[in-house]
């Protein structure tokens, strides 16, 4: 049958790319990444319980349900169950979805003691004077627009591989930034979903969105810009 | 009896279809260039919950009900009255305002504000201390016929709270075309009352309902609701409220 040959299980694994696919069970499944610095790191621009709950607690949970939809997913598709394919979509993009932004998000941030918040230099930094006017406009429409969505979602710096231009954009949910544009690559994501901010800030996001960027990391930010412009 | 022991919360005034007692009195007119060129902007006010801050502990922290109703819902109450200086929808009952902004699915700028000023009043009302359990006579029995079970009416509520993808509300509607009780879900601030159906309880599952008593235990939220705050009593009078609307026929809702 066409289907299950289409979607062998290397081909199910590569086509869903993502962070070591690990193979259990003949699917590929996902696990959830080590920070690059400790919780209490980002203190006190996000607090290290913060920072412990959103990792070990939201993110693990995502991927536990993204492993358990792929499997459900692989079953489906092995029993030629369209219905139940197309019915698995949601939990895959919601749960795929978390894992991939929050993955994103903690390689976005840095304690400032190893540079987190410097401001960024090189390509990137003269990009975003081009297609922003300024370093802090940029901030001013990132802070705007993250605080003006409604519910739960992230606002992103993104860039348009094809164009090579930059722009803000926000989802919502998990939604990753893929969902709004083929061509956005996301370059810096900030996660403006309660838990994200709550037991410090309370209902206040803009003072979450003016403080994190006291520990955005510019650096990766502009590594991922020059690789995908090279 | 329906309503054996408790207290009631509130005055009878916990019906979904009139607007709340404490907001003013507004006429449907067209808006006045006199009056929106004026200072007076407060519309509608911030309504209280029907029992102190701390009377919903250790299910719900004073904390919470403080920044949930004194920060989150005033800040829709103030949002909805800056938009309404300048809006076209000045005079309408708060209900009404919902129904419209809600424009068929397009939501105009109001529609946030004013969905979430009306859910949030809804949700304190669908609380009470020492609330939890189950009905009892005539709603009890609607439950039954519906869901077949109280069990199975609260296992589909849970569910149905525990699978919402993001923020947004879990309802118990009755629904006025089927006459009969269901559980639906809504994204962010939007209401059922723009699908036509009636409200009977509401839960916030947005994370700043739960999130500085519960932390990610979304489920520990739910049941706590279920057993110990969810109020039979509003219930009782909103499904009276409802009759006047939706016959149910057999069992005659409520009975004395």
């Amino acid at each position: 049958m066409a289907l299950r040959t289409l979607t062998s299980k290397k081909t199910l694994a590569l086509a869903l790319g993502g962070v070591r696919p690990l193979v259990a069970r003949g699917v590929a499944t996902f696990t959830l990444p080590d920070l690059p610095y400790d919780y209490g790191a980002l203190e006190p621009a996000i607090s290290g319980e913060i920072m412990r709950l959103h990792h070990q607690k939201h993110h693990a949970t995502y991927v536990t349900n993204y492993n358990k939809a792929l499997e459900q997913l692989d079953a489906a598709v092995s029993k030629g169950d369209a219905s139940s394919v197309v019915q698995l979509q949601g939990a895959i993009k919601f749960n795929g979805g978390g894992h991939v932004n929050h993955s994103i998000f903690w390689k976005n941030l840095k304690p400032i003691s190893e540079g987190g918040g410097e401001p960024p230099h090189g390509k990137l930094g003269w990009a975003i004077d081009e297609d922003f006017g300024s370093f802090e406009k940029l901030i001013k429409k990132m802070n705007a627009e993250g605080a003006a969505v409604q519910g739960s979602g992230w606002v992103w710096l993104a860039l348009d591989k094809e164009a090579k231009k930059l722009s803000v954009e926000t989802t919502a949910n998990q939604d990753p930034l893929v969902t709004k544009g083929a061509n956005l690559v996301p370059l810096l994501g900030i996660d403006v979903w309660e838990h994200a901010y709550y037991l410090q800030y309370k209902n206040v996001r803009p003072d979450y969105l003016n403080n994190i960027w006291k520990v955005v990391n510019w650096k990766y930010a502009g590594e991922e810009y020059e690789n995908v412009t090279a | 009896m329906l309503l054996p022991t408790r207290g009631l919360p509130a005055a009878p005034s916990l019906s979904p279809a009139s607007p709340p007692p404490s907001l003013p009195a507004l006429r449907r007119r067209r808006p006045n260039p006199s009056r929106r060129s004026s200072k007076v902007v407060s519309y509608y006010a911030l309504t209280t919950p029907p029992y102190k801050p701390e009377a919903l502990e250790p299910y719900m922290s004073k904390r919470t009900v403080e920044l949930h109703w004194g920060k989150h819902q005033q800040d829709y109450v103030d949002g909805l009255n800056k938009q309404l200086a300048t809006s076209p929808f000045y005079g309408y009952t708060l209900e009404e305002l919902v129904k419209e902004a809600y424009n068929n699915g397009n939501p105009l700028p109001e529609y946030n504000n004013a969905a979430q000023v009306w859910n949030h009043h809804f949700f304190w009302e669908s609380m009470q201390p020492d609330g939890g359990g189950s009905p009892e006579g005539g709603v009890l029995r609607q439950i039954e016929k519906d869901f077949g079970s109280f069990f199975n009416f609260r296992e589909e509520f849970v569910r149905s709270a525990l699978s919402l993808l993001g923020s947004g509300w879990v309802w118990l509607v009755l629904k006025r075309n089927e006459k009969k009780l269901a559980v639906v879900r809504t994204r962010n601030a939007i209401s059922p009352l723009a699908a036509g159906d009636i409200p009977i309880i509401s839960l916030d599952l947005w994370e700043h309902a739960y999130y500085l008593d519960y932390k990610d235990d979304r489920r520990a939220y739910v049941s706590n609701f279920m057993d110990h705050l969810v109020s039979w009593n509003s219930v009782t009078l909103r499904m009276m409220r409802a009759e006047a609307f939706v016959n149910l026929g057999e069992p005659n809702i409520p009975e004395f």
